[in-house]
């Protein structure tokens, strides 16, 4: 069992990440925080352009280079800063300490390799193993994600979809990481395959005892799988909380418009309510409030001033004006 | 794999009969009479008539044809007009003076282009991408024949490095190979590099690199059997250019092969030898072009499952 330095597994900190390309530079990350405790999942939520792949990237220090680049703010992994690794020192714990499942799981595998050597790589890289053990290892990986280890000599393209994000789960998990990033994991799947990737993905963290940053646009996903849930908008967390906080005690108008416009089952003539607008351009953001022009209770302070983070309790906060310190416990927003 | 080869070599017999046929046709309605051109200017009607019936010309054009395609079945491909002596015997003992010249182009061209097309995407927007790509815009633009007489101007006149022409020794190849293979080599290189670049962007780039492995792996064990796909294509195709190119390369240099021989028969109307050219020169197009598609499936197992 790993020894654990610090209560978070990881520990992110005011993290600022730009790209500068020619046609100005795109914020994509505006203070962004986010801890993880050891053993927990957080779901990361927010439109598309929030900033949570780059979150997730972030955490690799695999930012596309240029044009990305981390400007300012801490991550720290079990209390040790990343910011100050080299390049060589990060190859050591990616794919170790830190594993990622990408989005598109058709394109995340090299065609010309076999599943078998594309996840044996990384056991190779990370333990002391020979390449025929590290084969078998791999072929056991396979068999733990329900593929048999016979088909590892088969190439990506033999495979369906959701055969191929078993196998990049394979790869993940394959070193026993002790964070596993999952972007999206499920987006590209159908219904039916998406249940059960998820259902093995839990199984296998609870196994392996391994914290994760769950990326997902899908609230469903959250209160499925989630201990705590982070809101994103326009790079920063607007709300975070545990499940009963987020689900139970929503505050921020944003996280309240999330859930007005899922289908309600129990009302299924009431139509749905989208939020109005779109995500600002990220390489022209608003003074104030990010998400002030689209909000419905947006007042004259949001439009100059960068909400502050309001605690309603030791893990649920908001940023948002229309709390203090005194309103925070009071009830939902429609109530005022 | 086999009965894919097959497939392939039989597809070999209607191209010979198109192409011989264009050729025989072209050259046969094309002014000058190959027998005036033998006998000369003095000649009487009755030696030009004499000759003109030995050498079979006054028969139907359709019937010298045939006569002709059933020689080259038996693999005769037969007499020259100009030398009265039988093409094969021609074309063979100059066909080697070609196939060393091509290859020792290809072999050259492609040892430069792939490093410097990898080199330049890894290095983009550098000085090294800058120089490499400059100079693979003036290979893709010069026109060879006057690369080759630039080329021996300065070394071969000026400097004295190497013989001007003929194919004596070892020496006298690498002006000529360069010339041949610099366009090819311009042109793979930048075929090379964009499609390097492409790759490296790809999302199994991106999850290679989340697994820990190093920059120089990622390229050399990743990117570039993926990248290979498209330059593979590239130099397929120039090889096809490349045998054009030896005609033009083996007349400057006065190098003793089929390119060669063929402007010289065109020149002396002298039928049967541009034929018997034209035919050595289809065959190895195919030929070449057929390893090129088998080399794909050792590159690219979704292409190789499609052989079987």
């Amino acid at each position: 069992m790993r020894e654990n330095k610090s209560k978070y597994s990881i520990d992110i900190e005011d993290l600022y990440v730009e790209y500068r390309t020619d046609y100005g530079v795109v914020k994509a990350l505006n203070g962004m925080d986010l801890k993880i405790e050891h053993g927990k999942t957080l779901g990361l939520v927010g439109e598309t352009g929030a900033g949570k792949t780059t979150t997730g990237l972030s955490i690799l220090k695999l930012i596309p280079d240029p044009p990305g680049v981390i400007v300012g703010g801490s991550i720290k992994l079990d209390g040790e800063d990343l910011m100050e690794k080299t390049e060589k020192e990060m190859g050591q714990i990616r794919g170790k300490e830190i594993s990622m499942i990408f989005q598109d799981p058709m394109t995340a595998l090299n065609p010309v390799m076999t599943v078998e050597e594309q996840i044996a790589e990384s056991i190779e890289l990370h333990e002391q193993v020979s390449k025929s053990e590290a084969i078998e290892k791999a072929r056991a990986m396979l068999e733990l994600v329900g593929i048999p280890g016979e088909r590892g000599k088969e190439y990506p393209h033999q495979f369906s979809g959701g055969m191929k994000q078993r196998v990049v789960i394979a790869i993940a998990l394959a070193c026993n990481p002790s964070l596993l990033i999952a972007d999206e994991p499920t987006t590209a799947l159908d219904v039916t395959i998406q249940a059960q990737v998820l259902e093995m993905m839990k199984e296998l963290k609870e196994k392996y005892n391994t914290s994760m940053l769950m990326i997902t646009h899908d609230l469903g996903i959250v209160a499925e799988i989630c201990d705590t849930v982070s809101i994103i908008y326009a790079g920063q967390v607007v709300e975070h909380g545990n499940l009963e906080d987020i689900f139970e005690n929503t505050r921020h108008p944003y996280t309240e418009g999330l859930f007005n416009s899922l289908p309600n089952l129990k009302d299924r003539k009431a139509k749905l309510k989208p939020i109005k607008g779109l995500m600002p351009d990220p390489a022209n953001l608003p003074e104030g409030c990010a998400f002030c022009p689209r909000c419905d209770y947006a007042m004259e302070i949001c439009k100059t001033q960068k909400p502050e983070k309001i605690y309603r309790n030791d893990g649920h906060y908001v940023r948002c004006h229309l709390y203090n310190e005194e309103n925070i416990q009071e009830g939902r927003l429609e109530t005022r | 794999m086999i009965k894919y080869v097959v497939k392939r070599l039989l597809a070999l017999i209607p191209v010979i009969i198109g192409v011989t046929m264009l050729v025989f046709f072209i050259l046969k309605s094309a002014p000058g009479d190959p027998v005036r051109l033998i006998l000369g200017e003095q000649a009487t009607p009755e030696q030009v008539a004499e000759l003109t019936e030995q050498m079979g010309l006054d028969q139907p054009l359709l019937v010298q044809y045939v006569k002709y395609m059933i020689g080259l079945v038996q693999g005769d491909l037969g007499i020259a007009y100009s030398t009265r002596r039988p093409v094969a015997d021609e074309v063979f003992s100059r066909f080697p003076y070609t196939l060393k010249l091509s290859l020792v182009a290809t072999v050259v061209s492609i040892a430069l282009a792939i490093p410097l097309g990898i080199i330049a995407a890894v290095k983009q927007n550098t000085v090294i991408d800058n120089v490499s790509m400059f100079v693979a815009l003036i290979g893709i633009s010069m026109p060879m024949f006057w690369l080759a007489l630039l080329l021996m101007l300065l070394f071969s006149l000026k400097l004295g490095w190497f013989p001007v022409s003929g194919a004596a020794s070892w020496q006298s190849y690498i002006l000529p190979a360069f010339a041949l293979g610099f366009m090819n080599m311009a042109s793979t290189a930048r075929t090379t590099r964009s499609s390097m670049l492409e790759t490296i962007r790809q999302d199994y780039i991106r999850t290679a690199r989340s697994k820990g492995v190093s920059n120089s792996v990622v390229i050399r064990k990743h990117a570039f059997k993926n990248a290979l796909i498209p330059t593979i294509t590239v130099c397929g195709l120039q090889i096809g250019s490349l045998l054009g190119g030896s005609v033009l390369c083996e007349t400057v240099f006065a190098w003793p092969g089929i390119g060669r021989l063929m402007v010289q028969a065109i020149s002396a109307r002298d039928v049967p030898m541009v034929l018997g050219c034209t035919v050595i020169f289809t065959i190895c197009f195919s030929i070449v072009n057929l390893l090129v598609d088998l080399l794909y499936g050792f590159v690219d197992p979704r292409i190789k499952s499609m052989y079987s």
